[in-house]
């Protein structure tokens, strides 16, 4: 008999551990995640006309839109000396990215499953590289609202309340809690609908719902002030608080709370813990029941 | 040797429950979580039934494969061979980790890379340069890697001209060829490879063939090659797993597993007769019918198995039913991996008219003439230009032994499908 344990460089082994990531092969594969990613942006708009351009004009014509339902038909006011626009370009270009995070992560599972039942690799690999091809997506469309802030500020005298303040410096630990809010959320409703799909019917209408209840077009202390009753559902939403947070960093307004700030951080980071978790244990399998 | 072992599969098992995924799965899935959640055994491990595909079965679960275990050394080829459900693929899926065992373990002291499919992940939208990337990475290669190697891989897949060119302009043919000069490159400890060589013209398949054998030759490595096709086996591999029924049948040498599995896989296992009695009008159609057909020596003994320095009489009995002329009848003998040998036909005797009745055909294959290995005996029987009476028709197997091994202690094996006695002679 053999006296020395023998080393072996993994086992695959039928025991699930809760736990059991090996951060190591990620790593060996990032080279996969950025190729993902240049996969993504290089074939999103082959064969059309405007190409990128489509990156602008969705948010564009979503903003105009709202502003003239939300704020001239509905009368939802967004400050003194805040463009009705800008606000809502501040919102969406938020929320866009989220929801790109989170609805393009749900499927991870289904849509690769060509993929993944034929070659292994950290199935994590995949939804990562979906949230970073859209930070470069939510990079384009920054820079559209900082070409809208320009303009409103230096060529308009109807942003005169706008100000930026100082903890616009945060804003890159904001866009890391969409990230991993999206990520998280994605992560769990992949791993849930591989094998009742009865989510997928959900996520398609619930991002919709959501994004009512996440203070995109109206100011939450607007919210506050109209129906009280409710204002909890709105208080305690992660996303909510996130895109509050970006207006107040962008335009100054509304109310930026650090307490509130350090809960979405908490919330989001147990989200997206849960996510992983939940994802490492059904790719071991999933591709039995997809 | 332990140190030499690179990978030990060990009571590997897999189950899948049959039927639909709805309603009904949940409360399984509750059970098996409430059992979990108590610490005890998944209920439904224990059910379950070994994977014969074309009996009904009782249970849901059945196990595609089970207690499968067999070790594999370092830069050893080991084939995987088996019927269609066998449990192949499955095994293919757990070891390049696809999809987990239910029980079981495995153990490895390498990277396994695995080639279930070639071109997977290719984007239609890219160029062929930009698929060589992501399918490099998907591989597991690292951009570094790749890059050394993109011109060897252009080069080897012979599409340069449309390495700029997005794949979905490419043919089928072409497409493969770059996704197999890929997975060719790979340097992994372990390679899996999934019958990917049954792709490609004939000239490519031969590169294929080539590569893989520098792979696990020159380099090295060790290959777990799963394919039907017996010659590439042979070719390839040094040792050989044969499955059935998701159970471990046979390991060991590669010709003793290809033989044990050509052996075990026909429609009937005794094809080793030497004859085969037919219903009335059982093969045939309304003009002839086949009655029997015999192999037999030259004292009119049935046999199946000869040897090589015996004649080999095949009698060919027919019922003709209405006259018939220019007809022909063939004898057709294949090896066991389906290569023809030889086909002999009766023109010069079925030429005239054939009236009504029973006739038996007879054709003598001469001694010293076929090699040392088994054949495939078909008979098939047409009037050349307008119909069969009935198709090259699969009637038995022989079995040819060399008759020097009776008096010295070995089988001497020949390549060739036959092996034939020429008259050799020398000068100075």
């Amino acid at each position: 008999m053999k006296t020395t344990e023998e080393h072996w460089l993994y086992v695959i082994s039928s025991n699930k551990k809760l736990i059991d990531f090996n951060f190591k092969e990620i790593w060996r594969y990032k080279d996969l995640l950025f190729l993902f990613v240049k996969r993504d942006i290089i074939t999103l708009y082959k064969q059309t006309v405007l190409g990128p351009l489509w990156y602008l004009i969705q948010p564009l014509f979503t903003s105009l839109i709202f502003t003239l339902i939300f704020n001239n038909l509905a009368d939802i006011p967004t400050g003194d000396g805040v463009p009705n626009f800008l606000f809502n370009l501040a919102g969406i270009t938020s929320w866009n990215y989220f929801k790109e995070c989170l609805v393009g992560t749900s499927d991870t599972f289904k849509k690769n499953e060509n993929i993944f039942g034929k070659v292994y690799f950290p199935r994590v690999i995949m939804p990562m590289s979906v949230v970073v091809s859209n930070l470069l997506k939510y990079g384009i469309q920054l820079v559209v609202f900082v070409g809208f802030y320009i303009y409103y500020v230096s060529f308009t005298d109807k942003a005169f309340n706008v100000f930026p303040t100082f903890s616009i410096i945060t804003l890159p630990v904001l866009i890391f809690l969409m990230a991993l809010l999206g990520l998280g959320l994605g992560m769990i409703i992949s791993s849930m609908t591989t094998k009742y799909r009865d989510l997928t019917f959900l996520i398609q209408f619930g991002v919709q719902l959501l994004m009512y209840g996440s203070a995109v077009m109206y100011p939450m202390s607007y919210f506050k002030g109209k129906l009280p009753n409710y204002y909890w559902l709105i208080e305690w939403n992660p996303i909510a608080i996130i895109i509050e947070s970006f207006r107040t960093m962008a335009l100054g307004i509304g109310d930026l709370d650090m307490y509130k700030l350090l809960y979405t951080s908490i919330v989001s980071l147990i989200i997206f813990l849960i996510g992983l978790v939940i994802f490492n244990k059904t790719e071991k399998s999933f591709i039995d029941t997809i | 040797m332990s140190s030499d072992i690179i990978l030990k599969v060990e009571n590997v098992g897999k189950q899948y429950r049959l039927g639909l995924v709805g309603t009904g799965t949940i409360s399984h899935d509750l059970n098996r979580w409430w059992k979990k959640t108590l610490g005890k055994e998944d209920p439904y491990l224990k059910v379950g039934e070994s994977n014969n595909r074309s009996e009904k079965g009782i249970s849901d679960y059945v196990w595609a494969i089970k207690n499968i275990n067999f070790e594999v050394k370092r830069g050893e080829v080991l084939g995987i061979i088996g019927k269609n459900g066998a449990g192949k693929s499955t095994l293919l899926k757990i070891l390049s980790r696809v999809t987990g065992p239910s029980v079981g373990e495995i153990k490895t002291k390498g990277r396994i890379a695995s080639l279930l499919e070639v071109g997977t992940g290719f984007h239609p939208e890219m160029t062929g340069r930009e698929n060589i990337y992501l399918n490099g990475a998907i591989l597991g290669m690292t951009k570094a890697e790749i890059n050394s190697k993109i011109d060897e891989i252009i080069e080897f897949s012979g599409c340069l001209r449309y390495v700029d060119t997005p794949v979905k302009r490419y043919s089928s043919g072409m497409k493969v060829r770059l996704a197999f000069a890929v997975a060719a490159h790979l340097e992994p400890d372990i390679l899996v490879v999934d019958e990917v060589l049954a792709v490609g013209d004939a000239e490519f398949q031969k590169k294929a063939i080539g590569k893989m054998q520098d792979i696990s030759n020159s380099d090295g490595r060790t290959v777990l090659f799963v394919s039907h096709n017996m010659a590439a086996v042979k070719s390839l591999c040094t040792r050989c797993v044969v499955l059935e029924n998701g159970k471990s049948v046979f390991e060991g040498e590669t010709d003793a597993a290809v033989d044990f599995y050509l052996n075990n896989s026909g429609s009937n296992s005794s094809t080793y007769t030497g004859s085969i009695q037919f219903n009335k009008d059982e093969i045939g159609n309304q003009q002839v019918a086949l009655v029997e057909v015999k192999s037999f020596d030259n004292n009119e003994r049935v046999r199946s198995t000869f040897f090589n320095n015996e004649d080999i009489s095949i009698s060919i009995k027919v019922n003709v039913k209405e006259s018939i002329k220019n007809s022909r009848f063939a004898l057709i003998m294949e090896t066991l991996n389906g290569e023809k040998v030889f086909v002999s036909a009766s023109n010069e005797i079925t030429k005239g008219d054939i009236t009504k009745g029973l006739y038996t055909f007879s054709v003598v294959i001469p001694k010293n003439l076929l090699n040392n290995i088994e054949y495939n005996v078909f008979v098939s029987g047409a009037i050349p230009g307008k119909n069969y009476f009935f198709k090259p028709y699969k009637c038995f197997s022989v079995k040819i032994e060399d008759s020097k091994s009776k008096g010295y202690n070995f089988n001497e094996k020949w390549h060739g499908t036959v092996h034939p006695q020429l008259k050799w002679s020398l000068k100075t």
